[in-house]
């Protein structure tokens, strides 16, 4: 019984209701707090942690309607399941109260048989919600999470400026050639472990992971005060990262890992792309493209971090960059300025 | 007149489904709890506060439901339901059958 315990807030500004809905909260094993009215409950929800809210919709100083608006608006609060107990008369407050995203509706006085079930399928949402939530915090960057919950999910894709990083390991394939297959994972594991921690460390997200290639987004989804800058300091503290590694790998007579980094800024359309089904948060665009080009060229151009020219104009150390001469990239129709950082 | 007053499936109900001492405590809480809500009633009248008014025959009609009340709750959602009155002849009314159905509760929690 305790295992599936639940707690509950019941909201009713009437004493015999409270008494009643607690004690029949409580013989069906759960545990019930009670609030007299609609602000006392908001309150309570502030610092409270409540599994599903029992709520009345005609009481004084807030109503129901007025916690259910409350709780729609507040990204924390959104995914609390409501039963909305209630006589409340018409049919139209009823369908307010779903409209409203109360999850059910009970009628006064409310029989315990129905309470049970309808708390079960309430708490097993509720449970399903929990789980879905640790989910997209294991696949998706804390970002990409934050921007789920508050704005929830629809492809599309908005138009911003923000800087995107590419980075890849060089000759690769050639090298894993020599490698067992559990050698080239680990070596993998280790890359991208060094990559992400600086690239979320700088606030950006690792966007796509391709075998031994990433893209990471800087200033989207939420906003950077410096989106180059953040790219330029991950793509150094990811070189310096990568020589500690490499010196480690020369003591023990293994070959230099070399990697590339290509940083351009500009306007991109990002969003969710996909399905329905499966999507993945990302962007395109020309700084895309751009960024993906002058990851290529660091292989001719001898350098490890090559960035554009709006990035260069952005950084705090702009002139601690050497300009090198404009490239004819692939897809774009003029030369442009390449900067070696 | 207990019959008439509640009805006995729903009492009985109530006091198989919770216990019949708790039903007893909860008849306690309501006859306790009634004089503040008829007085919140009576206020809101006065005052022509429709909002209260509604509010306070809606409580009212819901707590009558709990105990089977059916005289009570009749007159309680009627009144929820109406405009605020000109007279106060509904809470007259209301004012009689709560008299005889807290004497009926009250005969029941001696039964």
């Amino acid at each position: 019984m305790t295992e599936s315990q639940a707690h509950l807030l019941i909201v009713d500004d009437n004493k015999v209701n409270r008494l009643l809905m607690s004690r029949s909260v409580e013989m069906l094993g759960h545990r019930a707090s009670l609030a007299e009215n609609g602000r006392v409950a908001m309150q309570m929800l502030q610092t409270g942690r409540y599994d599903v809210l029992l709520l009345d919709i005609e009481m004084p100083e807030m109503d129901g309607f007025e916690v259910l608006e409350a709780l729609k608006a507040d990204p924390t609060l959104r995914d609390l399941p409501v039963i909305v107990t209630s006589s409340v008369e018409g049919l139209d407050n009823i369908v307010r109260c779903i409209e409203l995203g109360a999850e059910d509706y009970i009628p006064k006085p409310v029989n315990k048989t129905l309470l049970n079930a309808r708390l079960n399928s309430s708490l097993e949402k509720k449970r399903l919600y929990d789980e879905q939530k640790k989910l997209l915090q294991r696949f998706a960057t804390d970002e990409v999470a934050k921007d789920l919950n508050e704005q929830g999910f629809t492809i599309g894709g908005r138009r911003m400026t923000a800087t995107v990083l590419f980075c890849d390991i060089r000759d690769f394939t050639a090298l894993s050639e020599d490698m067992s297959p559990e050698a080239t994972i680990e070596l993998l594991n280790t890359f991208y472990t060094l990559m992400f921690d600086a690239v979320t460390g700088h606030g950006g997200i690792v966007s796509l992971m391709v075998g031994d290639g990433l893209m990471a987004l800087f200033g989207a989804p939420q906003a950077l005060e410096n989106s180059a800058q953040s790219a330029a300091s991950a793509a150094q503290e990811m070189r310096d990262m990568m020589g500690v590694l490499n010196q480690e790998r020369d003591a023990m007579g293994e070959s230099m890992i070399k990697v590339g980094f290509g940083i351009a800024t500009g306007e991109v359309v990002a969003g969710y792309a996909g399905t329905d089904a499966r999507a993945t948060y990302t962007c395109i665009g020309k700084t895309v493209n751009l960024a993906a080009r002058l990851e290529a060229h660091t292989k001719v151009a001898g350098h490890t971090i090559l960035c554009d020219l709006q990035t260069q104009r952005a950084l705090v150390d702009g002139e601690g960059s050497a300009p090198l001469s404009p490239v004819q990239f692939k897809g774009f129709s003029e030369a442009l300025d390449v900067f070696a950082l | 007149m207990t019959d008439a007053l509640i009805d006995e499936a729903v009492f009985t109900e109530l006091a198989d489904a919770m216990g019949a001492e708790f039903a007893a405590e909860l008849v306690d809480t309501f006859l306790s709890e009634a004089p503040g809500m008829f007085a919140e009633l009576r206020a809101a009248f006065v005052g022509r506060d429709a909002d209260n008014y509604r509010r306070a025959a809606h409580s009212i009609k819901s707590n009558a439901d709990v105990f089977g009340a059916r005289a009570l709750a009749d007159q309680a959602r009627a009144m929820e339901m109406s405009e605020l009155p000109e007279n106060d002849t509904a809470i007259a009314t209301l004012d009689a059958i709560y008299a005889d159905t807290s004497a009926a509760l009250k005969a029941r929690l001696h039964d």
